[in-house]
């Protein structure tokens, strides 16, 4: 293909390389999720009768069960649920007696909130902190930085929030442990100021689980453009160290530090469904939890399908992201 | 005029014992002249371009004096034409590059077409990553990088290695001009044949010590004084006429 054509062309070929794919995909993937969904050893009526078991019949139970289809064998289940959905059905939630598709669209803007926030927060820190260690390679903020990195690599998300409550909500009495308004009051009577003061400790805590890669993937990407005859022939001419990895390494090291954090989607939705859990955040991490210990398999296979297409985007991105700050991966095919 | 005193260049090692690397240099350079520096591989000749530019490691010992007009060189008065393409940004299009030496040296931005002519090469090029340049044209971008700091003096190191006769002497044709117009440059190279016919004199180095200075016509003429000049330019012009068939 002609060079230029090339050039101008390679957004719209990967697209469509990716639109295939997602074509192939999807269908796979909700194929695999339901057979766990159908196995899995919770009886869902026994999880929607719950404690009110002494005044559910057996006959009733079954009139639940076949007012819910569970009786059909479940590639009949699988269809049925395959051909509601293009004809944008998501079913009904078991478990919050409402529409799939309803239950996404209220809790998907408080569980992006809280990703959208840790994906940025741990970029910006995971970014300049490993910079700055590259720039002050082998000197003590450079040991200091990657200490930090494995101290936090090296700690679990359950562990870093619980350490956030107690410091920060216990001890100092300064952020909120709990939910995205304070108790008593909707989002909409709650200022910009108290949901942010909310969002703060679950954001971090969803955050760690990516800073402390991006630490050392940055740190390693800068340290490689510093030792380069690239960045030998700027010092030869007066650039300084931090001038070389602020300034002309940040681009070398920022498209795979992208890479790495966009392509880490996956990682910032599951780190996301523990903080939501533990901060009662209002978000589908909790709506999550509740659809798995309730065998809710149409909200599950909903939120499912809605996760596969934030990671599928993640994913895209971070393709995006690595051609833009290489041109020469625009080339290849 | 640039001058290098007793230049020398020696390595700590791990055991606090020294090597050296390159003993009692002495150069001068004028304006609008083009000398060269030759020796075999390792003799030290881009240590010197290292050692001039400040690149040389932590463990390096450098002594000797570099002056320039007579005071202490200046930042900004030396500019270096390194010899591998990779020396230019991957990610970065050359025009971008050439205005960042620019700033580098606090230079204005400069006259990207008029800079790019300078050099031979297209207006175009400035949109260009360095991917995209040919061997000499990447060659030639070195020099513009180096050219745009506004320093008066330029070492092009090995700026024809790589490229095909045609395009090596279209490089050397390049500097040669380039002192025409009132730089001094100095050119480590291999490639001797070529060199001579740019260069008025030339330093011999081997390993890490200076043999002779030679003037051009002293390689041609049989006038080199130095055993290992002699055998230096014996190899480099032998063109294998002799042969048995």
């Amino acid at each position: 293909m002609d060079l230029q054509l090339m050039r101008r062309n390679w957004l719209a070929r990967l697209l469509l390389e990716r639109l295939i794919r997602l074509i192939w995909l999807v269908p796979l993937a909700m194929a695999g999720l339901f057979t766990l969904v159908s196995l899995a050893p919770v009886d869902p009526v026994q999880a929607y009768v719950g404690a009110r078991v002494a005044q559910v019949g057996p006959e009733q139970r079954a009139a639940i069960a076949e007012a819910w289809g569970l009786n059909a064998p479940a590639p009949e289940r699988f269809w049925l649920w395959l051909s509601h959905l293009a004809a944008g059905d998501f079913g009904t939630s078991i478990t919050y007696n409402a529409p799939v598709l309803d239950l996404i669209a209220q809790r998907a803007g408080a569980s992006l909130a809280l990703i959208g926030t840790a994906f940025f927060l741990a970029l910006a820190l995971g970014f300049s902190l490993g910079l700055l260690a590259a720039a002050m390679r082998g000197r003590w903020p450079d040991r200091l930085i990657r200490g930090l990195a494995v101290v936090l690599s090296a700690s679990p998300g359950f562990w870093i929030a619980i350490l956030l409550i107690s410091v920060f909500a216990v001890g100092l009495g300064w952020l909120p442990a709990c939910c995205a308004t304070p108790p008593g009051l909707t989002a909409a009577e709650t200022s910009l100021g108290a949901r942010l003061t909310h969002l703060i400790l679950p954001a971090v805590t969803v955050s760690v689980v990516g800073i402390s890669a991006l630490i050392l993937h940055s740190r390693a990407r800068a340290v490689a453009f510093l030792e380069s005859p690239a960045a030998r022939h700027l010092a030869a001419h007066g650039a300084s160290r931090l001038r070389l990895a602020f300034r002309y390494g940040a681009r070398h090291a920022l498209g795979p530090a992208l890479t790495v954090h966009l392509a880490g989607a996956g990682e910032l939705v599951g780190g996301s469904v523990l903080a939501e859990t533990i901060f009662a955040w209002p978000g589908l991490g909790q709506a999550t939890v509740r659809a798995a210990t309730g065998a809710d398999a149409p909200l599950l296979l909903g939120i499912a399908l809605a996760t596969l297409l934030f990671v599928f985007c993640g994913n895209l991105l971070a393709d995006i992201a690595a051609r833009l700050a290489d041109p020469r991966l625009r080339e290849m095919r | 005029m640039l001058r290098v005193t007793a230049l020398s260049v020696r390595f700590r090692r791990h055991d606090g014992s020294h090597a050296t690397a390159l003993s009692g240099l002495e150069l001068t350079l004028a304006r609008g002249e083009v000398i060269g520096l030759v020796g075999g591989s390792g003799a030290g000749k881009s240590l010197v371009a290292e050692a001039l530019m400040g690149l040389l490691p932590g463990n390096a010992e450098v002594s000797g004096q570099i002056t320039r007009d007579g005071q202490r060189l200046a930042p900004g008065q030396l500019a270096l034409a390194p010899q591998g393409i990779d020396a230019l940004d991957p990610l970065t299009r050359l025009g971008d590059q050439i205005c960042r030496f620019a700033r580098l040296a606090g230079q204005p931005p400069p006259d990207l077409p008029a800079a790019l002519a300078r050099l031979g090469l297209p207006e175009t090029a400035a949109r260009a990553f360095p991917h995209e340049l040919s061997g000499g044209m990447a060659k030639r971008a070195l020099i513009a990088t180096a050219l745009a700091t506004g320093a008066g003096f330029l070492i092009a190191d090995e700026p024809t290695l790589g490229l095909d006769p045609e395009t090596a002497d279209r490089i050397l044709a390049l500097l040669a001009g380039l002192a025409a117009q009132g730089h001094g440059v100095c050119v480590i190279s291999h490639d001797l044949p070529r060199l001579i016919a740019i260069a008025g004199r030339i330093t011999i180095l081997q390993e890490g010590r200076m043999v002779e200075t030679a003037m051009a016509g002293d390689f041609t003429g049989g006038d080199l004084r130095h055993p290992f000049s002699r055998a230096l330019w014996a190899a480099q012009s032998w063109t294998g006429a002799d042969l048995p068939c």
